[in-house]
């Protein structure tokens, strides 16, 4: 951490600062995309990237490893990664929550061989998705603007942050001999994307524009994270005035964030989150 | 008495096609669990026949969907400034799009199983999300995927899917407002008709 996070952070702020820079001559009016000129430019690095470098070594590692191999490569990180998640949930409250991720983590790391098996979800104690950027979300930080990060790709303002902090308090990124981290963060990388392979085929057949596909998706996936897959349902389009009662428009904020909003834990929280989210 | 006959049979048609009227979940688990018995036992559609794969969709998945419905929600504001004709374009060419996504997915599949959660359906109630999940055998990340479905005439159609809680249909809304705020809904048309057409070059080169 010493050595790397400094680093990784100049870098971003680097690339803040030429996003704004850039921000002024690139806005096509999208307004949860204001820097859509220079995030454009960072996609088609990150493509380029992929293209050459990380989909061909994914591929081959998929091609190389038995799928069996692959799944616990794939628990093993996944059950390092139950700890960050539990704190994330204990950070948003839900302690119910935060003593299963702990509980997982015990057991996986026991009876599952270090996380190679993932026992904890056969015996019923579900895995979780969460990470500082939905915690703050949760907080009812909004999201802010959509930025494309150099390598680790699409994220929000918020996310960003977030995303400094995950990668702070990484446990893998903490691995003494630097040797043994390196190979444990490409393999986990190179795993990570081996396992979104099958995804790809699908994005290009549905995109028109892969960009504003996968801007798209992503917002409206870390919205459903954010909830915990409860979202309130976006308000609609107003060709359907003649059905439903008029909603303001997707843009404005709104009254809402009632009927079906999740967050026992914190109504109000969720209310404000909610109007960041749809801003 | 031919009058009272053709009562008759009218009265007997409609009490049978209210008898059938299938619950929304269970009109998802049937069509899945056909679709998959299909998907399993062939072992084209596993090795990337996506001709095949379309083919099913549009025999067995798409009489359960309202495609007009779903174009409109894409298109959102813009939906009523295209005329009739327009309209009826979009609707073929996204239904195009969104069958070949959907086969494309179904080449994909790899011993997945779903798992249907629990649902009720309230009296009276016209608009629904049944909430399935996809097992990946072993790994640790199952995928949510649901199906919204609106109650019409003809029995309950789907309008909207999320993956993930990504809605595949309204992932479409700013791509199709950009697209006509640059050349117009005609360019949208055109936009649509060449990527279906890319994608039948695709389909031909597996």
């Amino acid at each position: 951490m010493k050595t790397t996070l400094p680093v990784r952070i100049k870098s971003l702020v680097l690339a803040f600062a030429a996003a704004g820079l850039l921000a002024g001559c690139a806005s096509s009016g999208n307004p949860r995309d204001p820097i859509e000129g220079f995030n454009r430019a960072m996609f088609a690095f990150n493509e380029g990237l992929d293209s050459a470098i990380v989909k061909p070594v994914a591929t081959g590692y998929e091609a190389v490893l038995p799928s069996p191999v692959r799944t616990g490569v794939t628990n093993f990180f996944g059950n390092i990664a139950d700890l960050l998640i539990g704190v994330n949930n204990l950070l948003q409250g839900k302690a119910p929550e935060a003593f299963s991720d702990l509980g997982r983590v015990v057991i996986n790391s026991t009876i599952g061989l270090l996380g190679v098996f993932d026992i904890a979800s056969d015996a019923g104690l579900e895995k979780h998705n969460e990470d500082f950027g939905q915690t703050f979300g949760r907080w009812g930080v909004g999201s802010g603007a959509y930025v494309m990060i150099p390598v680790f790709g699409p994220r929000t303002a918020r996310d960003t942050v977030g995303l400094i902090l995950d990668l702070a308090a990484d446990p893998v990124a903490h691995v003494s001999p630097n040797a043994e981290r390196n190979v444990s963060l490409v393999l986990r990388a190179v795993n990570d994307r081996a396992n979104l392979l099958p995804a790809d085929k699908v994005v290009e057949e549905a995109a028109l524009d892969k960009y504003s596909y996968i801007r798209d998706a992503y917002l409206q996936r870390r919205r459903n994270l954010i909830y915990d897959g409860n979202p309130p349902r976006e308000p609609d389009a107003d060709a359907e005035q003649v059905e439903r009662p008029v909603r303001a428009e997707a843009g404005a904020a709104e009254p809402r964030a009632s009927a079906d909003s999740v967050a026992p834990a914190s109504p109000v929280l969720v209310a404000r989150t909610e109007t960041a989210e749809a801003k | 008495m031919k009058f009272l006959f053709v009562l008759f049979s009218g009265l007997l048609i409609s009490t049978t096609v209210l008898a059938q009227e299938v619950a929304p979940d269970v009109m998802v688990k049937t069509v899945t669990n056909e679709v998959l018995d299909i998907v399993r036992k062939d072992k084209d559609i596993q090795s990337g026949n996506t001709k095949k794969a379309i083919d099913l969709v549009e025999g067995k998945v798409l009489p359960n969907f309202n495609f007009t419905r779903m174009t409109q929600l894409a298109m959102a504001r813009d939906w009523r400034q295209a005329s009739a004709a327009q309209q009826k374009i979009l609707t073929d060419e996204f239904h195009t799009l969104l069958v070949r996504t959907y086969a494309k997915a179904l080449t994909e599949y790899k011993n997945q199983s779903v798992e249907y959660k629990p649902f009720s359906l309230k009296a009276g109630e016209t608009d629904v999300r049944v909430r399935t999940e996809i097992k990946q055998a072993g790994a640790g990340k199952n995928i949510e995927l649901d199906y919204w479905l609106e109650k019409s005439a003809a029995g309950w159609k789907v309008y909207d899917i999320e993956v993930g809680g990504i809605s595949i249909v309204t992932n479409y809304r700013e791509s199709f407002a950009a697209e006509i705020r640059k050349s117009g809904i005609d360019g949208l048309i055109k936009l649509l008709q060449a990527k279906n057409k890319s994608g039948e070059t695709v389909a031909v080169k597996k």
